[in-house]
Formats: structure tokens, C-alpha cells, sequence
């Protein structure tokens, strides 16, 4: 866009450099203008075809179902802002969702024990893609795309093909249910609650300097090496962020619909639509959490409008694959 | 002089174009007679068969031969096949290609199936069974490996119907008698064909329901799995005809990819969209507790639904007094194949096609199919309680 457009060293989306903050770091690449700019968009099409979406209720219950996929996006936007891809979150989701529901087995008493358990596993997840693509030096692509088979063998064979035992309602509610009769804002979402934990936390994170390097390694991995950093630990760091953020999401989404086989499916896909959506560039060292966030927000306002239009939910990985396309090739051509 | 003539005739096309729009005499349509031209139920689906959708309405009210407290081995519309020349001594061994165990349905069917043969153990030696899990390629190779096995029988599922047609005729081509049950064949050459009456007696069950309890001008909304598979495509291809005759309402009909979370979020659009939703017909059970759920958690009056034999639906029915009903496809089909593949040894005759009969679960016989003890994803319909290991070979 703009002349002042300049690549940092450290490409830190969020860094404070005095002067011109807000407008740089707003039209930069990689800046939350645009993102914010198209679901402002979407969101005055949904206020003409269906002006009760704006209902307190309603849009806190559809910010609380969007819940799990924004976290998703989060975890996603480290692991590509530091230069590299996780695959493996779907299938993930899925194996948390059926692990959980065999082993809760509809008894209340189990439940935190199990959550406990989901997040040992999705750390140990994070640790092993993470581990295999910085010490043996496999793209991290292939790396994820082979815990992506790993996981969904496993669950096939584990399960028998179809999932068994079900989740407690403990373990349900934080996906379900929400605070009651709250003045002003009528029923708010556990969902929408978690959310918001998750996302302060995780841009706590971003604006430390353990945050930034990520950014740095991402931008380019050869020059944090010689500064010091210690880029291995950094990206898996960055992929167990992921997974971690792959369990909040499958204990929201188990906690939604119940057990299911497809609790997970292509939500791989979705969540890296959302994060280049948000502005981030594929390939890394650009991009803030912010604009992922709100690239899953943007996507999921836009289902929801295709639905209020009436248009065939067929099409929504074909609106998935343009949205990757048209915004990578943005990215590209402003980089020149 | 050319231009000006395409853009009047343009011009002209549009206006009667426009003017037919504006007008609003009925056409007469003699294929959908006492029907409105658009219910909401869209055009009929292509694999729609009127004398296929007939035959099976009328088996619905048809009386079964056979024990009534035994319906898995009831037959209705008996045609007795001669099976004297498949004749010999037992025990036997018996082989089952099997096209997949991917679902609960399939799960609770299998092991209903394995408790048979447990049952029978006196006439079989020897139980083979390879899944082909879902995949046709591996269901041809199942079916040619088990033929160099020396089967007395072989039981096939198929996978898809074309595509294991030519496998199954070269497995009677070796001479040994086939029992196809589920999903059919293109062939007459297996000794039987087993399956309860099908996909419209499904459909127009849950349709048929909902056309009496949802109020005049009420609000239907439609869930299907996915589109163009035949055992689907029938059953709400007979939704569509009752939904049309009755007149009913039908606001949407939707694909669920049977994805529990897909289903709620769909109904809870049409909740937000529509503001109430009076009917939920479904093709398939498996999602039913959540369009449920998408009701309950929006706060909104719980809707008249057909699911299916599944537990958690059926519990969910009784605790919060659904205005519901359940058709089946019912799991106890497992057992009839092993029943069929002993007869035809022993060379008693038996029927072919043995269309089972393909019992409704409604509120007045609900109590006995509720069962807290059994898993959410179990099948009441198994008819397995008399079964070797019941209840815990099913848990």
C-alpha cells in the first residue's frame, strides 16, 4: 500500500515503535485494518437481511459457537507466523473428542481427571511435531500431515471406527451452557468466557519477548540463530501452543455437539483460512494474533451470512480455498 | 439491421418471460397431481421409484409370517426358494465379507451378528469374517480371497451396489450359496436377498408423523446426511411426497454430513432465521439428540422429531416428553443372514427376497425400548437381549 511499508528485522507486528504506531501498524502487511474492514462489511450485509442477529443473546451465543474456532486460529497463527504449518489440529480435535468420550464414559467423577489427560496429550502432540520438524529437519507440512494420518489411524483403531462411551454433562457444559439472566447482555456463553482467557493469555504472550522471537524466527530463521535465539525450541514452543489451543477447542466442541467422529474434520483447513485471512503471510515473520482472531470471527460471520442468504453450505470449502488463494496472492503482489 | 433485431428479440423474450412470472395461473402437472407446485420439498429426486415407493408403503401395514416376539425371523411377503441342492453335513464354516464397521449402527449390528453365530456354535465350526472397511477395492479382493477358503457359505454386505455386483456373481459362479444382506446387489444370483422394507417405508414414517402433529402452516425443517446415496435418497424421497400431499410447510432441507455439530448449528440458524421450528424430520437418527439440543439451548419450545432406534434419542425422548417418533432400520437384520446361511445348508427353503419387517418405535411402546443400562450409541432395535454376552458384549 503505503510508502512506509518496510520489512523489520524482527517483523514484530506488535511492536511499539514511536510515531506513526497506529497507522502502521494498522495498513502494514500483515496489519488488522483490512480484516477489520471486511467483517464490518459482513456484519452490516447480516444487519440488513437479519437486523436480530444484533440481539445481546443472540451474537454473544454466536461469538461463544465461534468460540472454538478463533482458538484454533490463535494456536494456528504462532505455528505459521513462525514459518511453518500445523496440520495435525483436526484430526487432534477429533482424537481429544473420542478419547474424552471413552474414557469419561458418561461418569461425571471422571471428568477433570480426562481434561487433565487431553491436555497432557495435546502438549505431547505439540512437543513431537514439533521435535521431528526442528531436530530432523522435516517441513513441518509432511510432519503435520503424518500426525494427521497417525491420529486418525489411531482413533479408527482404538475406536473401532465408531466412537463409544459419551461425554458428561461437567465435561459438556463448558461448550454448552452459559451464565443465565446476566443483565444487559441476557446469556452469556462458558464458551465466550474461555475465549476470552484464552485470547488474553495468548496475546500476553505474543507482546513478550518470548512472542516476539517467534515473529523473528518466523521472519527469518537464520538471522535469530545468530542472534542467539534458539530457533528448534522456539517453533515447537510454537506447536504446542497449538495443540494445547486444539484441546480448549475439542472440550468446546465435544461440549457443543457430543461425541462425534467428525468433531475435528477439516478444521485444519478452516483455522489456516482464518489466520491468512487475518492478514498473516504464509511462510511467517508477519502478522498479529489480533488479525488471526478476527480472521476466524470473519470467516464465521461470513458462514453465517451465507446461511442467512440461503446459500448451500456446500459451498463452504470452496469459499475456504478462494479466500487462501485470493489472500496469499495479496500478500504476494504487496510484497514486491 | 442486426443488432436492433437480436435486442428486440431479446426484449421481447424478456417481456414474456416476465409476464410469465407475473401471472400466477396453475399449470396443470398430471405427475404431481393433489400436490402444490412448491412445497419447499424441492424437485423429487432422481432415484425415486413409484413402484418401488408403492410396494413398500404397502408392506408397512402388511402382517408378517413368523414368531411375532422374533422379528428377525419374520418374513413378510414370503417367496420360498427351493435350497436342496445346497444341502450337506454339518458343522459348517461360514464366511462374512463384510463392507465396513465405520459407524455405531454397523458396530451394534456386527456384534449382534457374532452372538448369533456364539448361539449357533453346534452347526459352525468356523466364523470368518473380514472387514472391508468401506473401501471397494478391498471388498472385491475379501470376496476372491475367502472364495480359495473353503466357505460353506459366504454372507456379503456390500459396500456399494454396482461396484460388488460382478464379485458377488463370481462368488456364485463357484457354487456356493450367497446371502446378501443391507445394501443390495445388481444380481438375482444370491440364494437371498435379506433387508427390512427399506428407505420410503423409513421416510414416509417420520413424514407421515409429522404431517399429523405439526399445526397447520407450521414450520418443517428437513435434515439429510448427504445426497445422492440410494438407501438415503428413498427415504426423504418419500418424506417429499407426504410432505406435498399434506401440504406441509417445509422451510429447508439440509445436508448434516450426519455431523452432530453441523446439525446444531444448521437448526440453530433456522431457529435465529425463522424464529420457530415446529417439525425436525430427519433421514437419519444418529444427529437427532442434537437438533434437540440446538432447540434447548436456545430456549425454544421443543419441536415434533423423528430420529431413530439410538439410545441417547430415545432417552432424551422419554426425560423431556418429545412429541416423537422413531422409525427403525432395524439391527437385528445382523442376525437373519447366519439364520438364512444354516437353513439353505441344512436345505430347508427360504424366502427370497426375506424382506424384514421394520418395526416403529412410538410413545406407547417406548418404555420397553429405553434401557438405562445400555451405551448412548446403542441400538435398541438389536433384538440381541436373548443373545449370548447381552448386555455386555454390547457395552
Amino acid at each position: 500500500m503505503t510508502a512506509e511499508v518496510t520489512r523489520e528485522p524482527e517483523g514484530a507486528a506488535a511492536r511499539p515503535v514511536a510515531g506513526g504506531v497506529v497507522r502502521g501498524r494498522l495498513v502494514r502487511p500483515g496489519g488488522v485494518l483490512p480484516i477489520v474492514v471486511i467483517l464490518a462489511l459482513l456484519l452490516v450485509l447480516i444487519a440488513i437481511q437479519q437486523p436480530d442477529f444484533f440481539q445481546p443473546a443472540s451474537l454473544l451465543s454466536f461469538l461463544g459457537r465461534s468460540a472454538p474456532i478463533i482458538i484454533l486460529a490463535a494456536g494456528q497463527y504462532f505455528v505459521i507466523v513462525s514459518g511453518e504449518f500445523d496440520l495435525s489440529v483436526g484430526s487432534l480435535v477429533t482424537a481429544q473428542v473420542v478419547v474424552a468420550a471413552r474414557l469419561i464414559d458418561s461418569d461425571p467423577g471422571r471428568t477433570w481427571p480426562v481434561v487433565l489427560l487431553l491436555f497432557g496429550f495435546g502438549l505431547l502432540v505439540g512437543v513431537a511435531n514439533g521435535l521431528v520438524t526442528t531436530t530432523l529437519r522435516v517441513p513441518s507440512f509432511i510432519t503435520t500431515l503424518g500426525m494427521y494420518l497417525i491420529l486418525v489411524g489411531a482413533v479408527y483403531l482404538w475406536s473401532d471406527g465408531a466412537p463409544r462411551g459419551g461425554l458428561s454433562d461437567e465435561f459438556r457444559r463448558f461448550g454448552r451452557l452459559a451464565f443465565e439472566d446476566v443483565p444487559l447482555l441476557g446469556r452469556l456463553p462458558y464458551a465466550l468466557l474461555v475465549l476470552l482467557a484464552v485470547a488474553v493469555l495468548l496475546l500476553l504472550f505474543s507482546r513478550s519477548d518470548a512472542g516476539r522471537t517467534l515473529v523473528a524466527v518466523g521472519d527469518n530463521p537464520r538471522t535469530a540463530e545468530l542472534t542467539g535465539v534458539r530457533v528448534g525450541r522456539t517453533k515447537t514452543v510454537a506447536f504446542v501452543i497449538s495443540g494445547l489451543a486444539a484441546t480448549v477447542a475439542a472440550i468446546l466442541l465435544g461440549g457443543y455437539s457430543g461425541v462425534s467422529f467428525q468433531a475435528g474434520l477439516g478444521l485444519e483447513f478452516t483455522a489456516i483460512t482464518a489466520v491468512v485471512l487475518g492478514g498473516v503471510a504464509l511462510g511467517g515473520g508477519r502478522g498479529a494474533l489480533l488479525g488471526a482472531m478476527l480472521g476466524a470471527l470473519t470467516l464465521e460471520t461470513l458462514f453465517t451470512l451465507m446461511n442467512f442468504y440461503g446459500v448451500s453450505g456446500a459451498l463452504k470449502s470452496t469459499v475456504q480455498g478462494l479466500i487462501i488463494l485470493a489472500a496469499v496472492s495479496v500478500g504476494a503482489l504487496r510484497r514486491r | 439491421m442486426r443488432r436492433p433485431g437480436i435486442a428486440v428479440a431479446l426484449a421481447s423474450v424478456a417481456t414474456l418471460v416476465l409476464a410469465g412470472c407475473a401471472t400466477d395461473t396453475p399449470t396443470p402437472n398430471p405427475s404431481q397431481s393433489g400436490a402444490t407446485a412448491d412445497a419447499g420439498t424441492g424437485v423429487q429426486s432422481k432415484f425415486f421409484v413409484q413402484a418401488d415407493y408403492d410396494r413398500e408403503i404397502a408392506l408397512l401395514g402388511a402382517t408378517a409370517t413368523g414368531p411375532a416376539d422374533r422379528p428377525w425371523e419374520q418374513v413378510l411377503d414370503p417367496r420360498p426358494v427351493d435350497t436342496a441342492k445346497y444341502k450337506k453335513p454339518g458343522p459348517y464354516k461360514v464366511c462374512f465379507s463384510n463392507a465396513a464397521l465405520n459407524n455405531p449402527w454397523r458396530q451394534v449390528g456386527f456384534k449382534t451378528m457374532q452372538a448369533e453365530v456364539e448361539a449357533q456354535r453346534a452347526l459352525i465350526k468356523e466364523f470368518v469374517h473380514v472387514d472391508a472397511e468401506g473401501k471397494d477395492p478391498k471388498q472385491i479382493t475379501d470376496i476372491n480371497d475367502l472364495l480359495g477358503k473353503g466357505c460353506d457359505a459366504l454372507i456379503v454386505s456390500p459396500n456399494t451396489t454396482a461396484t460388488l455386483t460382478p464379485a458377488v456373481e463370481t462368488a456364485c459362479a463357484k457354487g456356493i450359496p450367497v446371502v446378501v444382506f443391507d445394501r443390495g446387489v445388481d444380481t438375482d444370483c444370491p440364494v437371498t436377498f435379506i433387508n427390512p422394507i427399506g428407505g420410503y417405508g423409513f421416510g414416509h414414517v417420520g413424514a407421515e408423523f409429522l404431517s399429523q402433529k405439526v399445526p397447520s402452516g407450521g414450520k418443517v425443517l428437513a435434515l439429510r446426511i448427504l445426497p445422492g446415496v440410494d438407501v438415503l435418497e428413498t427415504r426423504w424421497s418419500a418424506a417429499k411426497v407426504q410432505f406435498d400431499k399434506a401440504n406441509v410447510n417445509v422451510v429447508g432441507v439440509e445436508f448434516t454430513d450426519g455431523d452432530p455439530a453441523k446439525t446444531k448449528t444448521i437448526v440453530t440458524n433456522y431457529l435465529q432465521r425463522h424464529g420457530t421450528i415446529d417439525g425436525i424430520w430427519m433421514d437419519a437418527g444418529a444427529t437427532a439428540v442434537a437438533a434437540v439440543e440446538a432447540f434447548q439451548d436456545a430456549g425454544k419450545p421443543l419441536p415434533a422429531i423423528n430420529g431413530e432406534d439410538q439410545l441417547d434419542f430415545l432417552k432424551l425422548w422419554k426425560d423431556k416428553q418429545l412429541t416423537a417418533i422413531a422409525p427403525t432400520y432395524p439391527t437385528y437384520q445382523w442376525r437373519t443372514p447366519v439364520l438364512a446361511a444354516l437353513k439353505i445348508l441344512r436345505g430347508e427353503p427360504v424366502s427370497s427376497p426375506w424382506k424384514l419387517p421394520q418395526p416403529t418405535i412410538t410413545q406407547d411402546n417406548l418404555d420397553r425400548y429405553v434401557d438405562e443400562a445400555m451405551p448412548p450409541l446403542h441400538y435398541a432395535m438389536c433384538g440381541c437381549t436373548d443373545l449370548p454376552g447381552y448386555p455386555q458384549r454390547w457395552k
